[in-house]
């Protein structure tokens, strides 16, 4: 009998011998090049460049420049983008689309969970948020558990199943995070905590006991025989200790936000605060924490106790605090179609524009610890972009195209296309592969 | 009673004085780049906007509207300039000052859940003037609410109209009869099982409750002719349902998917009713229906969850509904988590990117809204006689980046922030 991960581990082998064939038999193929011309290309990690190029080829960003500088190779297939706007692709870093979920209300803690097992890749919620321009979203269990599982990366490729979407690690590894949350949300009756301080407590104890076993780990390596039982809930805790799994923390209120950044410093675990209703409260101990910001934009304060004082000038205090800050969208909270509007909200209450723009990428790309792949326009990333027929900040501009590792995922010149972007009979069908009623109610 | 009411007319019209001494009430002249009227021509199209415009309002009123050169402001007048002037807005449906921001029993009160219908609830009772919601969409240009119970029940009571200020609910009250809240469709079912439950019972507790009330109204009429025969007792509840029988009042009916939407059209032509069609996420399939029977719209918020009664909700549907000639306004409707209330000005901006011209968008919430709700002697335009309710923006009012930054209410600033 071979264990889970053994499974796992055979059948990536398996994959990447596939991958390679595939690639064999298809570069010559991939090696064409398609060179998008003449728009203003705005790469997040440099300023906007007018009467741009942007060069993609094998699912990769080539080169990006003005159009005097960048050499388009022969033999490019070549799309003229004049009159629009090209921007990275949106990375949304707190979404449910396809409602994944984690743990169930059998316990207030269950890092074993997983949300890449109950996502619906074919659900509408995926089609709206490419529509949005987004090809990047971090998938979260929800808010109602101290810990509530393991988060799911997924590129927004089209494909019908989970793993079409997957990103992978080095090893080959899908790739998330752990969510996390206090406050109200996850305080209910037991076995959920009552209290804060009880929060806070339990959620000590789950990592002492991961600290534990993560010594007996260390111990085992030249002792086999040690080497405890594997516990899938500790060994997320102890990938989150260990910096490989980051935390994404909801939380809202002042003294909230700042008990993860206590729990954060006793532990060591890397964290991402996200909501912070309060942010502008406490920016400046954010700020010297150290800790970056995943937020909300809402039409309005309130909805909730903790949420009472969420403002729109939460962007730009934390941008002068000097704070890491993302959008997100909490799909279904608002919409990814709009998700531009969130920033552009956020420029409204006083953030910068350069600052928006990258609040809704690169910075999301640094928050899920993929930056070195997506996130802004330069040489080597991932060909993740969207073409916009304007300013990206403006309400009377749509977003007309969205690419993901150089392959089209969204045309609104596409009636198929459109329906998901502008909503219209059969735009909230879900292809779903689950049975009805799972959600419950009317 | 009739007299109880009269007597409660006069102590309102000895405060009345009272109260507006209170507010200072300045004469105001407002200087706008451009000053969109929502005045209608002749034909009925929409007036052009005013470039370089001034609006004056003169003890609340407003009493002169045109180019600068051609108003003449008078000495002492308070004069406040903006780059974009609109008519203070008005939210079509809302269920603000019933339903508070923190979400907490305490601050909610727009939907009682203990029978199923209930047209006898007034939302006077229930409406709290310092709700910081009022606050936060008077911010952002919102002057007028049509709000009141929330879809949810059958029948969950009334609807009023209000401008947004005032300390006490009299202060705030444009007009006190709105409409009966009815709900069609599964969230209008009850709750533990109880009725309605399915689509068909709905349609007849409605017509049985009907009956009922036009049997109300026989009595009372024979009671009149016939002094033999004892009025029926009174019944708050039959008084409520034979004002829509009377068309008195309009049944404003949250409907969205197909099904409910045929029931409220079938609804109309059985009883003759007023009807409005609420919510209708699913209205652009039935849109000759609708014009032939002259049923008005209050169209979803464009920015409508896409999931559950709005999964197939489309941003285009006010524009169609425009182009198609029904009567339609903007509501921001009810929402029971985050957002606790849409903004007006923002749903109408996402209309006007899908397909609504600029003057047709900020039409559903102002003339055109005001038109729905049938107060359009008071709001919704920019001209002399109406009420001085405006709203001031550094820009183009739909733009994400624009700020609203001030808003008047019959010539009292009840916002100078910058939001």
């Amino acid at each position: 009998m071979f264990s889970e991960s053994d499974a796992w581990r055979r059948g990536r082998a398996i994959t990447h011998v596939l991958i390679l064939i595939i690639i064999g038999s298809t570069s010559s193929l991939l090696a064409d090049s398609t060179a998008y011309i003449g728009a203003l290309v705005m790469p997040v990690s440099g300023p906007a460049i007018e009467d741009g190029v942007l060069v993609v080829r094998d699912g990769k960003i080539e080169s990006v420049g003005a159009r005097s500088d960048v050499v388009i190779p022969s033999g490019a297939t070549q799309i003229d983008c004049s009159g629009k706007t090209i921007i990275p692709g949106l990375i949304c870093t707190h979404s449910h689309i396809g409602m994944g979920g984690g743990g169930d209300g059998s316990d207030p803690i269950q890092p074993e969970c997983w949300t890449l097992d109950s996502i619906n890749v074919r659900a509408a919620s995926f089609e709206r948020a490419r529509a949005g321009g987004l090809t990047l979203v971090n998938q979260m269990p929800g808010s109602g558990h101290l810990i509530s599982g393991r988060t799911t990366y997924l590129k927004l490729r089209r494909g019908g199943k989970i793993d079409d979407l997957l990103i992978k690690d080095a090893d080959g590894w899908p790739m998330g995070g752990l969510k996390m949350a206090n406050g109200t949300n996850s305080q209910r009756s037991a076995p959920f905590p009552g209290t804060r301080a009880k929060s806070a407590s339990l959620v000590r104890e789950a990592y002492i006991k991961a600290q534990e076993y993560q010594a007996k780990i260390e111990k085992a390596v030249d002792d086999p025989d040690k080497m405890p039982e594997r516990d899938l809930r500790l060994e997320a805790l102890v990938e989150a200790l260990e910096g490989k799994r980051i935390v994404h923390h909801h939380t809202h209120r002042h003294d909230d936000i700042l008990t993860v950044l206590r729990l954060r410093d006793e532990f060591g675990f890397q964290v991402v605060l996200h909501h912070v209703s309060d942010a502008w409260k406490v920016a400046d101990e954010i700020a010297a924490a150290g800790a970056p910001c995943s937020i909300i934009v809402i039409d309005s304060p309130g909805g909730k106790l903790e949420a009472r004082d969420i403002r729109m000038e939460n962007g730009v205090v934390l941008e002068n605090a000097g704070v890491n800050v993302s959008f997100h969208t909490d799909d279904w909270i608002t919409d990814s179609r709009l998700f531009l509007r969130s920033a552009a909200l956020g420029v409204r209450a006083g953030m910068s524009r350069a600052g928006a723009l990258r609040a809704l990428t690169l910075s999301g790309a640094e928050m899920l610890g993929l930056d070195e792949r997506t996130g802004s326009l330069e040489p080597g990333k991932d060909a993740d972009f969207a073409i916009l027929d304007g300013d990206p900040f403006s309400v009377y501009t749509q977003v007309q195209e969205t690419w993901v590792e150089g392959v089209q995922v969204f045309d609104r010149s596409n009636p198929e296309h459109l329906l998901f972007a502008v909503g219209g009979r059969g735009a909230g069908d879900d292809q779903t592969y689950q049975c009805c009623g799972e959600r419950g109610g009317k | 009673m009739m007299s109880l009411r009269i007597l409660l007319s006069c102590l309102l019209l000895l405060l009345v004085p009272a109260i507006s001494s209170a507010s200072p009430k300045q004469d105001i002249a407002i200087r706008g780049g451009t000053v969109h009227t929502m005045a209608k021509q002749a034909d009925g199209s929409w007036a052009a906007a005013i470039e370089n415009g001034v609006v004056l309002i003169q003890d609340g009123k407003i009493s002169a509207v045109g180019s600068a050169s051609t108003v003449e402001i008078p000495d002492g007048t308070r004069v406040i300039e903006a780059a974009v002037v609109t008519p203070g807005l008005i939210d079509s449906r809302s269920v603000v000052g019933l339903a508070g921001w923190l979400n907490y029993d305490h601050d909610q009160d727009q939907l009682e859940r203990s029978a199923p219908m209930q047209p006898e609830l007034d939302p006077r009772d229930a409406y709290n003037v310092r709700e910081p919601l009022i606050e936060w969409v008077r911010s952002l240009g919102v002057t007028t609410l049509h709000t009141g119970h929330a879809p949810g029940q059958l029948i969950s009571g009334q609807t009023f109209i209000v401008k947004t200020r005032g300390d006490n609910v009299d202060q705030a009250v444009l007009k006190p009869d709105g409409m009966v809240v009815c709900t069609l469709g599964s969230s209008g079912f009850g709750n533990d099982g109880k009725s309605p439950g399915t689509r068909a019972k709905q349609m007849a507790m409605l017509r049985q409750e009907f009956i009922k009330a036009q049997t109300y109204l026989d009595k009372q009429a024979a009671a009149e002719t016939d002094e033999e025969k004892d009025p029926p007792a009174r019944d708050l509840r039959k008084e409520v349902m034979a004002k829509v029988l009377n068309r008195e009042l309009p049944l404003m009916i949250t409907a969205h998917g197909s099904v409910d939407i045929q029931n409220v059209l079938r609804l109309q032509r059985e009883l003759g009713i007023r009807v409005v069609l609420e919510g209708a996420s699913e209205c652009y399939d039935f849109i000759e229906e609708l014009k032939q029977q002259k049923i008005s719209v209050i169209i979803h918020p464009t920015m409508m969850r896409a999931s559950g009664k709005g999964k197939n909700a489309s941003m285009e549907t006010a524009e169609k509904l425009v182009a198609a000639g029904i009567q339609v306004a903007m509501g921001s409707g009810y929402e029971s988590y985050v957002p606790k209330t849409r903004v007006v000005l923002w749903e109408a901006a996402i209309a006007c990117a899908y397909g609504c011209s600029f003057a047709d968008a900020l039409g559903l919430i102002t003339a055109s809204s005001a038109e729905l709700l049938g107060i359009s002697d008071r709001v919704g335009s920019l001209e002399v006689g109406k009420d001085g309710d405006v709203a001031l923006y550094d820009g183009d009012p739909f733009e994400y980046t624009t700020h609203c930054i001030g808003t008047i209410i019959e010539g009292v600033v009840v916002s100078d922030q910058t939001r």
